[in-house]
């Protein structure tokens, strides 16, 4: 089989956003924070994120470290989650990761999720599975704990 | 000669195997190594012929169940060079013997503003167990630092052992820097102090011999998994005399020896220590490995792994890109061989590396103060074992540069 099965993980558009991820960089005035760290393999995740009182996200930023993988995955959904609400933001969290454990979803949900729908091909990789929801799990646990800043 | 023997390559059949249409090369030996026909041969033949509980039956199969678990016992002994059975406790591991030392001897032993000295390169098993004990106790726990090449620094051991030490742990080999920790030098100076010597044997007891006596260690601990043996059984070696004044570690069935209303006795050595039924199967099953092992011969098993490292270590350090872990004299390094490619997360590595058929392990070891020390999240390692081969290094290095390619040119260059 080789690398070249590689290329169904590693697709261009995740190299890209590993190599140039989007919105890698914490913010001043978020008002949901949180460090989510996969203790497999120390990875880690700082994500900040700012809801206004219409409950829409203006503003997301993660930093930290992870392999190619959680570090696409998480510019990747600060990209498909930025501008929506929060509930919605949820929703989303919630297809990407019934998606990647291979759950049929409605093609609609998959669409919202923009280049994150990508990484449906996680699921060859099964241990590769935690890599690529621990931006997303970090989303849900920061939105959940509305207001609470402290971890 | 570096080539395997005919029984390596007729004794190990999960490794005749295709991993994702490769031939598998198994390098993950530091984690746990594969068993030999003959381990898996003796646990079939207890289950289907002498099962029975040990030491409380009168009847054939229970007599027949004792006698094989207290002969590998024996083997055990004599693998370790321990100077009676007596001093060998069966576990279910490492972390468990560990545990076990903390929990009854260093408990009754340390008190406030004693000092535990252990090194920076230890097993999150040889770490937290003093690291708790030392908050119980308002101790202090110390840490040994490392030489610029990744070695443990003696003259840093020498500054942190000293008159308040009342146990020194350390690893016998390092189970991501390659590097073998001179245990004896390391008594001496405990013994020195008034302290006692405790060596994590997880990644030194497969690979070389060890003689607890002569290294004049005070407990000394071991996993079957990694030399061959079923998981969920280990040995704990302890002198007789710290053993017979040490409370038991768990109460239960058989460590008794006389049970009243109010109060107990424990019966003698070394089953003081193993209360409740035990991994029978799994000490039988040991004992098997122990008999393959010293049927190949441990000195062969090291210049087999030695011969490897010395192939494989200079090659590797001269791929542009590369960063190896611990010492890079091959002399210096043993079969487990940490390293990272530049600007690829060992993850990446580990499952690029996994499209070939290779098995490594990617991540921090559970050694999290040694990834902060060396300034890394994460690393990839190669461990190898008797039945590796030239080839099997071959294929690493291969399987390196084209991952290397693969992630510096994007997708799509790959072959």
């Amino acid at each position: 089989m080789g690398l070249a099965q590689l290329n169904s993980l590693y697709r261009e558009v995740i190299l890209d956003h590993s190599d140039h991820p989007h919105h890698k960089h914490a913010l001043t005035d978020a008002t949901n924070t949180i460090t989510l760290k996969n203790p497999t393999c120390g990875d880690v995740i700082d994500l900040d994120v700012q809801v206004n009182a219409a409950g829409l996200i203006t503003d997301i930023g993660f930093t930290g470290e992870g392999c190619t993988i959680s570090q696409s995955s998480a510019s990747m959904m600060t990209d498909a989650v930025l501008g929506k609400s929060r509930e919605d933001a949820l929703k989303m969290a919630k297809t990407f990761s019934d998606m990647v454990m291979g759950h049929e979803h409605p093609q609609a949900d998959l669409d919202q999720l923009g280049d994150a729908a990508i990484l449906s091909s996680i699921m060859s990789f099964p241990a590769r599975i935690k890599c690529a929801t621990l931006a997303w799990w970090a989303l849900q646990r920061a939105l959940l704990r509305d207001g609470d800043k402290e971890e | 000669m570096i080539e395997p023997t005919r029984e390596t390559t007729t004794d190990f059949p999960i490794l005749k195997q295709r991993v994702n249409d490769e031939p598998l090369v198994y390098l993950d030996n530091a984690a746990t190594a594969q068993k030999p026909t003959a381990v898996v041969a003796a646990l079939t033949h207890f289950y289907e012929h002498d099962n029975a509980n040990v030491h409380r039956g009168v009847h054939t199969l229970a007599e027949r169940a004792t006698s094989d678990y207290e002969a590998a016992r024996q083997k055990a002994q004599r693998f370790i060079h321990a100077a009676e059975p007596a001093e060998v406790i069966f576990t279910k591991g490492t972390t468990d013997g560990l545990n076990l030392v903390a929990s009854t001897y260093g408990e009754q032993h340390v008190q406030a503003g004693d000092e535990i000295v252990i090194s920076i390169m230890e097993h999150h098993s040889n770490l937290i167990p003093w690291q708790q004990l030392a908050l119980r106790k308002h101790a202090t726990l110390k840490y040994i630092r490392l030489t610029a090449d990744g070695e443990l620094d003696m003259a840093d051991a020498r500054a942190k052992i000293t008159p308040r030490t009342k146990i020194v742990a350390i690893a016998h080999a390092s189970n991501v820097l390659g590097v073998i920790n001179p245990l004896k030098e390391l008594a001496h100076l405990a013994h020195q102090n008034g302290a006692i010597l405790v060596g994590d044997g997880a990644q030194a007891a497969p690979h070389i011999a060890v003689d607890v006596q002569d290294l004049d260690c005070d407990f000394y601990a071991l996993s079957g998994h990694k030399m061959m043996g079923p998981t969920g059984i280990g040995v704990l070696y302890g002198k007789r005399a710290l053993l017979d004044a040490t409370d038991p570690y768990q109460y239960g069935g058989e460590m008794i020896d006389f049970v009243h209303q109010q109060d107990s006795t424990w019966t003698q050595l070394p089953w003081k220590f193993e209360a409740g039924t035990q991994n029978i199967a799994g000490a039988i099953g040991l004992g098997a490995a122990i008999d393959y092992l010293t049927d190949y011969g441990m000195d062969r098993v090291a210049a087999h792994e030695q011969q490897l490292v010395d192939y494989l270590l200079p090659k590797l350090l001269a791929l542009p890109g590369v960063t190896v872990f611990g010492p890079h004299d091959p002399a210096k390094h043993t079969g487990v061989i940490a390293f990272n490619l530049d600007g690829i997360h060992p993850h990446d590595v580990a499952t690029a590396l996994d499209m070939e058929g290779i098995a490594v392990r990617a991540g921090h070891h559970c050694a999290q103060p040694l990834m902060a020390y060396l300034h890394q999240v994460a690393t990839a390692r190669a461990s190898f074992y008797l039945y590796n081969t030239l080839d099997d290094a071959d294929r690493l290095l291969t399987a390196i540069q084209e991952t290397k390619e693969f992630f510096n040119h994007g997708s799509g260059t790959a072959k």
